[in-house]
């Protein structure tokens, strides 16, 4: 009764279609996306945790999954994905204090969250290889 | 003895607008350094045998950074998809259903994360 109300009389922000799509309003959507990978990919790290604190027998089993091809893609996308929703959280703290609002600026936040986030990616994983040797 | 309008009609806001929004932007600033420092500790542990793992994590710097960084990012990520939901679920019924599985389901991670840390560093 008041469901059917509310909806009919609040209003909706324009719907995105009558906008040229540019690449702040794709980071947008990117900065979204990636905190939903990294909500579930949370599920990863307590499986982690967890293996770890029962068994070794346990613990050797997710880091044989992660170990396979498919386990190194999922943990290399959760590594970008955090990156990138670092990258766009700092942006975002930048925007709050009014700052970094202009045209160029906000072209300029979202080429460095790409670029950054791929280089810290991939810098990050090399570190890992060179560790393991 | 009035009701105002705005609960009459069931309209108006909920009053914690501002309270989620500077509780987002803290934990945005918390997670930096912490997630930071995790993926360090991550990345060194990579590879390592159990006994290894268990002993770095069982330290108590590491374990309270560990449960430092699972509590910022946990509230921040509670927040972020209560967000996400009530911008794109606009049916009362499973809005309502969503935002108490988004509760459960971090409180669930947060737990069992923290009970094993916990449960390596007292070595139980």
């Amino acid at each position: 009764m008041a469901d059917a109300k509310m909806r009919s009389e609040r209003p909706l922000s324009p719907h995105l279609s009558v906008y040229r799509l540019s690449l702040v309003m794709v980071m947008s959507g990117a900065h979204r996306i990636s905190g939903a990978v990294l909500y579930f990919g949370m599920l990863l790290l307590v499986w982690w945790l967890v293996a770890a604190s029962t068994s070794p027998r346990d613990f050797d089993f997710i880091n044989g999954l992660f170990d396979t091809w498919i386990g190194r893609l999922v943990l290399f996308g959760f590594t970008w994905a955090l990156f990138h929703h670092l990258l766009g959280g700092i942006r975002h703290l930048i925007w709050d204090t009014g700052r970094g609002l202009g045209k160029y600026e906000r072209e300029l936040f979202a080429r460095l969250t790409i670029i950054g986030s791929i280089s810290l990616t991939v810098v990050v994983w090399l570190i890992g290889i060179m560790l393991r040797g | 003895m009035r009701s105002s309008l705005r609960n009459v009609r069931g309209l108006g806001s909920a009053r914690s607008g501002t309270e989620h929004f500077w509780i987002l932007r803290l934990t945005t600033v918390a997670n930096i350094p912490l997630v930071a420092a995790v993926v360090v500790i991550l990345v060194a542990l990579s590879g390592r045998p159990h006994a290894a793992v268990v002993a770095t994590l069982g330290q108590p710097t590491v374990a309270i950074l560990m449960l430092a960084m699972l509590w910022s990012v946990i509230v921040h990520m509670r927040l972020g998809m209560q967000v996400i939901i009530e911008d794109y679920v606009h049916s009362e019924g499973r809005k309502v259903v969503l935002l108490m599985a988004n509760t459960f389901f971090s409180i669930a991670i947060g737990l069992a994360s923290a009970f094993a840390v916990f449960r390596i560093s007292f070595g139980l």
